[in-house]
Formats: structure tokens, sequence, C-alpha cells
């Protein structure tokens, strides 16, 4: 197996993470694991037990002190000290972690607002335009309660600036 | 040379001094500015300014602000067009700015593209839609960092959401004289908007100018957050006209306009402190009519009297007291 990360040379640590609730496997060479910081999260295997359960119980939160984010490799205690994301992945990746913030900060943690024209180098017609032709799919096989749920979508799209 | 947005006079513009709308925006492929290498920066830069310059019917100077002097980089965050935290470090950043300065973006401060738009006067509708017209043009060619569930992604995660901020620039020496201000900043937090110092920090505000912003980017609209800060806007801007006929009442306050007047008129060296207490009576007064001022010229000298934009008039670094005797002379010259 190739290495994910520089796609040359062979895959030597394989991890499986679990993130928002999904499991995604990473495949990585030893040079990018280290680079990414994953080398970080086997260090404590060289302590001694005494040493490691010193370092489990000192954080308040075990598991996030190791957490960091593969798109650009911030740690979420970096986040967390500076304030700052290092990435739109970082979002997805410490959503769990951010939301109780971002309700304290908004009030309300769902997004209402315009949609941004190009999504995953789809432009909003081009949505509008796919989904339109599934509605008409819908209609023409008389699924309805499909049909009124693309109905909203295209509305949701159409409706730039958001009404709230 | 263009006439600059601040010498229109705009709406409401007895209260209302001018209107901003501030939109947060990153390139989905490359990390937020706090992670980027200085040639990733210019990576950015080159990428933001290609698609800005195929935006029809804008055109806007592009500068590095390495480029740029101490003096003009703290000159253009005097006039409001950067922030003061992107005019402190200039590795890596660079601005877009129409020849009206009208429209400015920001590239690398907070965010990879930080748009503004700012108009005279009471103009949220229209600022609002130019910002848009620009953001949509932009989000043709660029494709943002966006998800469905927090909206524009933003590095700083309190701007998340809409990543927009408007705000209005109110003038309020009749809530200030009347000590209702520190209340009504208590007041405005709690409806999700922040009032503070235009021009330095809370009720110590310089020239009695107050910025009025909303908080909240996620849970609520584009347009939602600019009608709840218009409204609010307009109740503050009520307030602050029967403040100014209660003032008005006291033969104190005409007499305090004509002192200020004077010593504008005829004072040698005046520093920006005292320069924004006095004009700010001046601008009472000649919205009152006592003054014969236009608001538009009081606006455009507030800006042109701020330490570094003076220092660039003259192109070369002044010192203090010559800074005060120049700024001195330059209202005289705009009084007479």
């Amino acid at each position: 197996m190739i290495c994910q990360n520089c796609n040359k040379n062979e895959a030597n640590m394989h991890m499986k993470r679990i993130i928002n609730g999904r499991a995604a496997e990473v495949h990585l060479c030893s040079d990018c694991a280290r680079s990414l910081g994953y080398g970080e999260a086997f260090s404590g295997f060289g302590l001694g037990l005494g040493e490691l359960f010193g370092e489990l119980l000192g954080k308040t939160d075990g598991a996030a002190s190791g957490a960091y984010c593969p798109g650009c490799g911030k740690y979420f205690d970096e986040i967390v000290s500076d304030g700052k994301m290092g990435c739109a992945e970082c979002y997805g990746v410490f959503y769990d972690k951010l939301l109780p913030s971002l309700r304290r900060i908004h009030g309300k943690a769902t997004y209402v607002g315009s949609k941004p024209a190009l999504q995953n180098g789809v432009s909003l017609e081009e949505k509008v335009e796919e989904l339109k032709n599934k509605l008409s799919d819908a209609i023409a096989e008389q699924n309805f309660e499909l049909a009124a749920q693309l109905r909203d979508e295209i509305i949701a799209i159409t409706n730039k600036g958001g009404e709230n | 040379m263009c006439a600059k947005w601040y010498l229109g006079t705009g709406a409401q513009n007895d209260v209302v001094i001018n209107t901003s709308i501030h939109l947060a925006r990153n390139l989905r492929s490359f990390p937020f500015p706090g992670r980027l290498s200085l040639p990733d920066k210019l990576k950015v830069n080159a990428v933001i300014k290609n698609a800005a310059d195929s935006i029809d019917n804008y055109y806007f100077n592009y500068y590095e602000m390495k480029t740029l002097s101490q003096s003009e980089v703290v000159s253009l965050a005097e006039r409001h067009l950067v922030s003061p935290e992107f005019a402190s470090s200039r590795d890596g950043r660079a601005l877009l700015l129409t020849e009206d300065e009208a429209v400015s973006i920001m590239l690398n401060e907070e965010d990879h593209i930080r748009l503004q738009v700012m108009y005279a006067g009471f103009a949220l509708d229209d600022a609002y839609r130019t910002a848009c017209q620009i953001e949509r043009e932009l989000s043709g060619k660029l494709e943002f960092a966006f998800d469905d569930k927090l909206g524009y992604l933003t590095q700083d995660p309190t701007a998340l959401g809409t990543g927009m901020k408007a705000s209005v620039v109110l003038h309020l020496p009749g809530l200030v004289s009347t000590s209702q201000i520190t209340k009504l900043i208590t007041t405005v937090s709690k409806l999700g908007l922040s009032l503070r110092g235009s021009y330095g920090e809370g009720a110590a505000a310089k020239g009695d100018m107050f910025r009025l912003s909303n908080t909240i980017t996620l849970g609520i609209s584009e347009k939602a957050a600019i009608e709840n800060l218009k409204s609010i806007a307009l109740q503050i801007a009520a307030q602050e006209r029967t403040a100014r006929e209660e003032l008005f009442k006291a033969p104190v306050t005409e007499d305090r306009i004509y002192r200020a007047y004077g010593v504008l008129r005829y004072a040698r060296l005046i520093d920006t402190n005292e320069f924004m207490e006095l004009i700010s009576l001046v601008r009472l007064g000649a919205v009152k009519g006592i003054i014969n001022m236009d608001c538009a010229q009081i606006e455009a000298l507030m800006i042109h009297m701020q330490p570094a934009t003076i220092s660039l008039s003259v192109d070369r670094p002044l010192d203090r007291v010559e800074r005060d005797k120049l700024r001195a002379a330059m209202v005289r010259k705009a009084l007479m």
C-alpha cells in the first residue's frame, strides 16, 4: 500500500481513527507520519507505566491532547491556546469538541444564510439544474415525497441571502 | 484624484456618519493565513488578485503591504481601509482598493479575504448589495471554504457562519453628555450587537464617534442581521436626537460650540485628542445650523487630521510639535 500523504513511499503505519462517529483509516509512510505528528501518538509507549498514567491524569481531556487535523497538522491543544483554526478541515475534525463553544458564542450552531456560488467544484446553477432534473424525474415517477424535498432544496439554494 | 466615499452626504447624516459591510472568506484549497508559509501567502494573494481583476465595473489597485512605508500603512488604518491588526504586520499581506476607497479587500489578514464596502451615511442595504455583488463574482471564480452546517469557515470561530460584520458609525455627543452611553453599551450587547469607540475604545471614544456592529454570525441570515442592526441604529439615532434637544435647552451648549469653533479657527498647535473633542462640538453645531459647515467637510477633516495621515500629506516624518502645528494650520485653513 502506498502512503496517502506523499503517494510515493510504501505505507508502513496504519491507523484507524474515529471522526464524528465515522471510522477513517490512515495509511502513511514513516516520514510522513512523523512530519504530520502521528509519531507523537505512540510516544507514550516509551514511557514507564507510572509516567504514562501521570500523563493521562494530568490532562483534563486525555483524548483531546493528541488530536490534530490531518489537513494542516494543527493540534487541538494549539487551537485551544490561540483560538485560531488551522484550515477548513479543522472544523470537520474537531466539530464535536467545538460545538459547545460555538453555541456559547452565537447562541445557535446551525447555519442560515447565503451559499457560495461554487461548492465542490460545482456551481450553484449547475446544482440547481441537477436538482430540477431530479425533480422532473420524481414527478414523472409520481414520487411526490421526494419531489417536495427536492423542491425545498431548490428554494433553499435559489433564495440567496437566506431569509430568516 | 477621484472623490472619496466619505465626501458624499448620506441619509440620517445628523447622527450616522458611515456604513460598512465586512465579509470574511477563505479559499478552500489553502490553510488559513496563520498556517500559511510566506510563499503560500503570496500564492493566495495572486489567486485572489486574478479573480478580482476580472470583476466587471470595479477596478482595484493592488498593493503589497511590504512595499508601503509605515506612515502609508498607518494612514490606511486611520482611514479605516485596513484594520490596525493588518497594519501591524505586513509580510505576505496585500490590499485591493478601488479608487474611491469605497471597496477594499484585505488579503491574508485573519482570513484570506476580508472584503469591506464603506458608504457615507446610513446605507446598509446599498453597502450589502455591493458587497454581495463583488462576493458573488469572486465566489464564481474561487471556491470558498464552506460547510452546510457551519456556513463560511473562518480562522476565528467567532466570525464563522455568514462571516459578515455590518457596522454603522454614529456620532453621539448627546448621549455622551447626558451620561447615557455606558448603559446603552450594556443594552446593545444583550441584543447581539456591540457599540464601541470608532477612534479609541469604550466610553472614552474620541470625538463621540461610536461603531455599532453585529456580533452574531451563526444561526442568523445576513438579511436578518442587517434588519436587526438597522432597527437598533435608528432607535439609537432617535434617542440621540432627543438628548441633543435636551442639551440645547441649556445656553452653555451653544457657548461650548462657539468656543470650540473659535479654538479650531485660531489655534496654532492642536493635538489629535483636542481636535477630536472640538470637532465633535462643531459637528453638533453644524447639524443644528449654528455653524455654517458641511458635514461631509467635517468627516473628511476628521480623517485627514489623524497623525499618520497628516505626516503623509507632507511626505516626511514629523515630530509631535511639528505635526500639531501643521494640524492647526490645516484646520484654520479648512475653517476659513
